[in-house]
Order: C-alpha cells, then structure tokens, then sequence
C-alpha cells in the first residue's frame, strides 16, 4: 500500500468516525445519567467538526495533488454470510459528489452549533437538542459518504429519526409533536421505499455497493448494470424515498410543519441539509436514472410540480419561516428537473449554493422582525408592497383560486387525510369495534377493563404511588 | 452427542424450581424480591454457563453432564442446540429482569413464587426437542396466568376457551402424529392439528383475542412472562417446521403476515398502553413466524434474529410501560401525559427499545429486519414488501406511544416519578445487549445462520422438501462460529 493510499485511509477514517465519537460520547452520557456541562458539549461538537471537516479538505486536496477521482474506504464487513453472499459492507467513497456535500455537511453543521451555543444557551434542552444534532450530524455524514446502498439507508434512518424529534423539540406544546409524528410518519413511508429499493437492487445484481451497481466509472460517469424495466422498478421506489426525504410533490405538507422547531434544526435540517437528501440520493443513483427514460421524465414531472406549486405555496405564507420553507421547496423542485435532465454538476453546484443561503436566511429569520421595524423606522412609513406584473395580469377568479391553492398547501395534506390516513384509521377503529364485540360475547361482560382507564392518572391528587 | 462440562440445563431448570419452593413457603414482601432476584441471577448464570459451554463445544446439540433427569428416565429429555442455545439465556433475562423492575410498591410473594414457576418451565420448554414431554410443558405453562387471573378475581372465559382449543389440538395432533408415524402414513392431519394449536398460541388473527385479554386481566408482569419469551414460535420450530410441506408453511406466513400487518394497523388506534403494546407484539411475533415459515436459510437465520431482538427490545418496552404503571396507574393514550420531565432516563429506554423492535440502524433488531427482508423478497417478493409495510407501520406507531406518553404540558406530581435502583440495572442489562447486538452483529448472524442452516437440513431429512441434502458437518465447516 502506497503512502498516498494509507494517507487516504487514515484521514477517510477520520472523517466517519468524527460525528460518530461525538454522538457515542452523549449518548453514553445521557443514558447513564451523566449531565455533562454546555461547555463541555459545545466543546466536544466544535472538536468533532474541526477533526472531521480539516481531513475531508486534506482528502480532496491529495487527490487534486495524486490526481485520483475515486477514493475508496473500507472498514471491512459489519456483517456476512459467504454461503449466500450476503454481505453489509462498511464502505465509504469520496469522489467529485461526496467530498462537495461532506464538505458542506461539516461547515453547515458547525455554523449551526455554533449559532445554537448561544440560541439555546440555558434552555432546558440544550442538552437533548445536541444529542439529536449529533444524531443528524453522524446520520448526514454516513450518508453523504455511502460506498453501498446500505450505509446510505443507515446514515438516512438516523437524520430522519432526529428530524421528527427535533421538530417535536418544544414537546411540552401540542402542535410541535403533532407535526413531528406527521414527519415521522411521512419518513417511514419514505424508508420504506428506500429500503424495499435497496433490497430489490441487491437481490437484482447480488451486490449493494454503488461502484457495482452503477458501473466502473467514477461519479457521474457510471453506467448501471440492470435492464430499464429494473431501472425503472428501483428508480421509482428510490423516487418515492427521494420525494418523502425532500418533502416533493405529494409529500409537501410536512415542510411547514418541521419549521415548528428550534431555528438552528430549521436551518440546518429543511433549509440546507436533510431537504436536499433526497436530490442528493437521486444524484448518486443517476445512472440508473440514465438507464430509463420514462423514469427521468417522472423526476422531472415530480421537480417540476413542486417548484411551481411550492411557488405559489411560498407567496402567501404568513410566518417568515413557513415561507422560506416554500423558498426552498421550489428550489429543490428546480435541483430535481435538473437531476431528470442530466444536469449533474449544475444541481450539486445548485444544492451548495442554496444550501448555504437558505441556512443564513433561516438563521437570520428570528431577527428579521426586527429588521424591518428597523427599516421602517428609518424611513419613517411601512415598507412598500407592490404585487407582480403577473398577478396583475390574471383575472381576480383565478388570483383568489391561486391564494385558496397556497394558502391551503395545495390540498395535499387535505388529499393525504381524507383519501389515505382517515380511511386507513377508520378501517381498523371498525376491526377494534368488532373485537371488543367478540370478546363481550365470549365473556358474557363487558371485556374490557382499559375503558374504565381515567384519562390522566398522573395529575397530582390521583397518584398510586 | 456431545456433552457439556457441567449440568447447566438442570441447574437452570432446577435452581428457580426449588427457588419457588423457597419464596412461596419462607419469603415475605421484600425479602421474597430479594430472594427471587437472586434465583434469577443464578439461573440466568447457569443459563449463560450453557450457551458458552455449548459454543466452545462446535457442535449441533448437547446433553448435561451428569445427566440425572436421562439416567432416570433412559431418555434424553433435556438437550440444547442450535436453535435454543441462546434462548435460554434470553429467557432467564427477561425473567430477571421482569424481577428487577417490580416495584417495591406492587411486592407479592404469590407473584413472585409463580414467577420463578413460569422461569423453571420456560426453560424446561426451550431446552426440549419435539416429544410428549414439550407438549405436557406448553400445556401446563398455560396454568400461572389463569391461576393468576382467578386470584385477581376475573373473567378467564376468553383465556379458558382459546387455551383450552389449544390443548385439545396440541394433544391430538400430537397423539394422531404419534399414531401415524408408528402406521408409516403422512401425518397430513396431525400436521394440521398441530399447526392450528401453536397458531393459536402464537396469537395469529382472528385466534389472537385471548393476548389482548390475558394483558387486560392478569398483572403485566405475567402477561410479559407469558407471551415475549416467543413459546408459540418455539412450538412451531420443533412441531411443525419438521414435518409440514412447503404448501402448508407457505399457507402459515400468509397468515402470519396478514397478521402482522393487521396487527400493526390495530396499534395505531389503541388509546390504552397494555392493548396498544399488544398489537405491537402481536405485529412483532408475527413477523417472526413469516420468517421461520419462508425455509430458507437466509429468511430463517432472519427470523431467528429477529426473535432474538423482539425477546429483549419488547421485554424492555413492556418493562418501561409496567414502571409507568407502577408510577401512575394505567396509561391512556387519548391524550398527551407530559411525562418526560419525571423520567427521562425511562422516556431515553422506551425510545432505544421501540426502535430496537422496528430494526433501526444500531439496534439489535436491524440486522435480523435485514435478513428477513431479504430473505422474503428473495422467495416472494410481495412478502418483502407486506413486512416492510407492516415494520413502517410499526416503527409509526412506536413513535406515537412515545409522543403520547412522555410529551405534553405534564402534571407534574407530588412524588418523585425516578427510577429506582434495580429498574436501572434492567434497563442496563437490556440496554446492553441490544446496542452491543446492533454494533456488532457478526457473532449473531453467524450463529443464528448455523442454526438456521440445521435446521433445513432436519426438515430435508423427513423428506417434506424437494431442495438436495447437505450434510450439517459440511456446513459447520463451512461457516464456523
């Protein structure tokens, strides 16, 4: 093994392990009950992004120098059977596609810490929400560097685990937890897809690794080694996941509900980071996109949709945050038809770019009141409004339908509740009715000793204890 | 066949027998616990003694030495194997640990007597293979809960009915096979009887009634012992996987995955924690048993993973609602409790042991989803999918419970909620296995893989199978543990 290849492999391993010490570190701490200090956390988080990101710059700077493209680094199997070929390999790549959105990770995520220091500073949580960053953060970095589809769907688990549960931050209020299980519901559905995908594709060509699956080149040079109906099965479950992942058309609703969260989580899941995970798990299997063409016109009818309707969603929000939300939405719908027209380098450029404007913006959005008292104090009247020359144009019928269209989201969680979740949940509350029938028929009494429960036994008064 | 370095099953099964002995006629309130846990220490000690033993041994399947119970019956009675080597530890664990997290409020020696019981025939049950004395210990290990219930003074007729069609099946299958093998016919009907009684066991839909019931009757305890430890999965391994064709398997996990699914649904819109962790187990189980009945290495080295991880993540889950329980009596679920402030550490462990029963990364339960699922799609693809479903619906549900429980503007009490020192140490010794199991799979795949591997072959050998034989020396080389 040459210096370069063992240089490579140090720091490759340095870059992985870094967010996954850090998140070791406070979960051990928490479960055994251990209150570490907010300096000792911001401490060991600030250590974890200076050791990861500084060996991610020293990686790409070696292979401009070594003039490599693809950087292999194995930690070997996590678990095998060579009778079957069944194997979960420990594989991480850095290549043009990884090594920018590692990169990206890194900086976002320190920035945030860093803003989240003082954000948060006393806040009862504290503690919690940076177990959870670190959760995200070890989740974004497995991902973004996945050599196999499997450490792809592990890393994607854990950022979809702390999203739900940093949007359900302020869990003493209803409505945050609420919109946390909806997330979390919409990225089961998601993972499920993701995971029916990985499966499929590993049954289809014996392997997980990306390098077989998508040819010998480097990114984005690979071709894909299945047949377009194949393609076209996979891509269309990886474009489900990429959808509930990105919040694309049908699965929008859940964007402005994950902005009742703390403001940094905001910034760094669905401004920058976790809304663009989705783009970036299209980005990495596009060779199998290339292998279909009715596929990349789906991608580009999905990207296409949630631009326009995000548009028209992101005029009429009436908090800051929900429409940046919206803001970044159509700009993700954007990265997506580019994704479906092959424009590769253009939506990882494009993702860089947004990613780091959305998290200023975001970050910037408690003070913007602010701002604008400011401004208009300055010159003394409210700040103009004037409407575009489109609205202008359009009969006021249509500019009335298009602000119900906004307003409401689109219908989509209207759609989303009243044709699958009510049906769904109304179906089975029949089966339970049926069952407590039964059972007070087989026990000549009424069977059930959990509806005489009261419905708060902990309110004080009330204790058993 | 082999032999192990020291009696290990016996001591395991005799240890918590006479232990019972002990706490029922001696004991009282707290000393009783103490005593129990003790027992259960040592038990689960012997237990642990017998997996290492029989790993370091290489083989299939062991005897005690000094085999009292075989040099008085002339019969090997008790032997481990692959497939129950880890079980018995795994069953010992929950038992402590079900000890461990009783409450000094709820102490009862009655209780604790008929647990360590339950222990001495649950680990009788894993440590027999197929023989009249397996059925008589599933059908007297179905005496505690209803004894228990009659002593709480309620209703048993739903239990009594459902377990009472389950001896009735269970013994005339098992006669009829018996009868049959002896004629030399196809044991077509006593295959059927037989596979209608552990389904019934095993809570399939629309036989499962009987869970919901025994947890809204008897204390969660007994419910806990009686139902995670998987039997009815056990019962289906040594009685039926032997003996039944392909057709009739298929037929099983269609079934089991109906129910699982079914199941699943059913959690979502339960407003009580006992019933909603029912559905969830029942989904778990069923799962389970659609792997056992794929019969394929891969989907069975799956299933027995995943039994592995629902036996300790459920345990864990259920303990964490009965502390809850214990704190503020039964918890609904129509509305948000706000209990995280008072028990956090309880609200860190229901969370870790949720994820770990719907195969999140990291936990003991993702390796076992893995295999399950891929061993489904490799034989039914539509199967992978419905057990993605049902696991997504699941994994929905688990994050609802934990919402509904431990969020909200709570009311806070007037007492300390905090765990107590020895619900600490359960959640630790549950805790442990479980992160240890999800980081580093290798040993439990492998292993589970050799039983899985075994136990095709045992299926080859009645000759229900059209797949070739391999002889089982061949595959131990192959894939050493």
């Amino acid at each position: 093994m040459s210096v370069a290849e063992i240089l490579f492999q140090v720091l490759g391993v340095t870059v992985v392990a870094s967010p996954v010490v850090l998140l070791a570190s406070l979960g051990a701490a928490s479960l055994l009950g251990c209150r570490l200090s907010e300096a000792v956390i911001v401490r060991l988080t600030q250590a974890s992004v200076v050791c990861g990101l500084l060996p991610a710059v020293a990686i790409l700077v070696l292979m401009l120098v070594v003039g490599t493209r693809h950087v292999t680094v194995e930690l070997g199997h996590w678990m095998e059977i060579p009778q079957e070929e069944f194997h979960f390999r420990l594989e991480f790549v850095f290549d043009r596609l990884s090594i920018p959105f590692v990169m990206l990770s890194y900086l976002l995520c320190g920035v945030v810490a860093a803003f989240t220091r003082r954000y948060l500073h006393r806040e009862e949580g504290f503690r919690r929400f940076f177990l959870l960053y670190a959760i995200f953060f070890a989740g974004m970095v497995l991902s973004s560097l996945a050599g196999t589809i499997e450490t792809l769907f592990l890393g994607w688990e854990l950022v979809g685990l702390s999203s739900a549960l940093l949007i359900a931050y302020f869990h003493e209020y209803q409505n945050p937890v609420r919109n946390g299980q909806r997330v979390w519901s919409v990225y089961r559905i998601a993972d499920a897809a993701f995971l029916v995908a990985a499966l499929t594709m590993h049954h289809l060509t014996g392997e997980g690794d990306f390098s077989v699956l998508m040819g010998a080149g480097p990114w984005p040079e690979g071709q894909a080694a299945i047949s377009p109906q194949h393609a076209l099965l996979v891509g269309s479950l990886l474009l489900v996941a990429a959808a509930g992942k990105s919040a694309l058309v049908p699965f929008s609703g859940w964007l402005p509900r994950a902005m009742e969260g703390p403001t940094p989580s905001s910034a760094v899941f669905y401004g920058s980071l976790s809304v663009h995970l989705g783009a970036y798990l299209l980005l990495r299997v596009s060779p199998i996109l290339d292998a279909s063409l009715p596929l990349r016109a789906a991608v580009v009818v999905v990207g296409l949709v949630t631009a326009i309707s995000a548009t028209s969603m992101a005029r009429v929000q009436s908090d800051v945050k929900g429409s940046l939300a919206y803001a970044s939405l159509t700009q993700v719908g954007i990265i997506i038809v580019e994704i479906g027209l092959g424009l590769r380098y253009l939506a990882l450029v494009h993702i860089i770019g947004h990613a780091s404007l959305r998290t200023l913006q975001l970050l910037r959005a408690p003070s913007l009141l602010r701002d604008y008292h400011a401004m208009e104090n300055a010159i003394g009247s409210r700040l103009p409004r004037r409407s575009s020359g489109w609205s202008r144009m359009l009969p006021e019928s249509v500019r009335r339908w298009g602000f119900c269209f906004g307003y409401e989201r689109g219908f989509m969680d209207l759609m989303l509740d009243n044709w699958i979740v009510v049906p769904f949940l109304q179906l089975f509350r029949g089966a339970d009715r049926l069952e407590r029938r039964w059972t007070d028929w087989l026990s000549r009494e009424p069977s059930r000793e959990s509806d005489r429960i009261p419905l708060h036994p902990e309110s004080p008064g009330r204790n058993l204890v | 066949m082999s032999e192990l370095h020291l009696p290990w099953l016996e001591l395991s099964i005799l240890i918590p027998l006479f232990g019972a002995g002990w706490v029922g006629w001696s004991g009282e309130g707290h000393s009783a616990r103490r005593h129990t846990i003790a027992i259960c220490t040592m038990a689960l000690l012997s237990a642990i003694g017998e997996w290492i033993d029989f790993n370091s041994l290489g083989t299939f399947e062991a005897h005690d030495h000094w085999d009292l119970i075989g040099w008085i019956f002339h019969r090997e009675i008790f032997v481990v194997d692959e497939l129950s080597a880890p079980l018995l530890p795994l069953a010992a664990l929950i038992c402590l640990v079900t000890v461990l997290s009783t409450t000094k409020n709820k102490v009862d020696r009655v209780f604790f007597a008929q647990t360590l019981v339950s222990e001495a025939m649950l680990l009788a049950t894993f440590s027999c293979r197929a023989s009249w004395v397996l059925v008589g210990l599933l059908a007297v290990a179905t005496v505690p809960p209803w004894l228990e219930m009659r002593r709480r003074g309620r209703c048993t007729r739903i239990y009594t009915l459902h377990m009472g069609v389950f001896l009735g099946l269970l013994m005339s299958g098992w006669s009829l096979l018996q009868w049959t093998h002896r004629s030399g016919e196809i044991p077509l009907l006593a295959g059927a009887l037989l596979t209608a009684a552990v389904l019934l066991r095993s809570g399939i839909v629309p036989v499962h009634c009987w869970i919901t019931d025994l947890f809204e009757k008897a204390s969660f305890g007994t419910g806990i012992l009686f139902v995670t430890p998987l039997t009815g999965a056990y019962a289906v391994m040594r009685l039926v996987l032997p003996i039944s064709p392909d057709w009739a398997l298929q037929s099983i996990a269609v079934l089991s995955l109906w129910t699982a699914v079914y199941a699943s649904g059913m959690a979502l819109v339960q407003s009580e924690s006992r019933r909603f962790f029912c559905y969830l187990f029942v989904s778990h189980s069923s799962l389970v048993l659609v792997g056992l009945e794929l019969a394929t290495p891969v989907g069975l080295a799956g299933a027995l993973c995943v039994w592995l991880s629902v036996g300790l993540s459920l345990t864990g889950f259920a303990l964490t609602l009965r502390s809850i329980e214990a704190r503020i009596g039964r918890t609904s679920m129509a509305d948000f409790h706000g209990l995280f402030k008072q028990m956090p550490t309880l609200a860190g462990f229901f969370l870790l042991t949720g994820l770990a029963s719907i195969g999140f990364p990291a936990t003991i339960g993702f390796v076992g989803m893995e295999l399950l699922v891929e061993g489904a799609v490799e034989v039914y693809p539509l199967v992978g999918t419905m057990v993605v479903v049902a696991a997504a619906l699941n994994g929905i549900a688990t994050l609802h419970a934990y919402f509904r429980i431990f969020t909200g503007r709570g009311r806070l009490s007037a007492v300390p909620l905090l765990m107590g020192s020895s619900e600490r140490v359960a959640v630790l010794a549950l805790t442990l296995p479980i992160l240890l199991g999800g980081l580093l799979p290798q040993f439990q795949v492998a292993s589970r893989y050799h039983a899985a591997i075994a136990l095709t072959r045992q299926r080859q050998l009645t000759d229900v199978s059209p797949v070739p034989m391999e002889p089982v020396e061949d595959a131990a080389e192959e894939n050493p543990r």
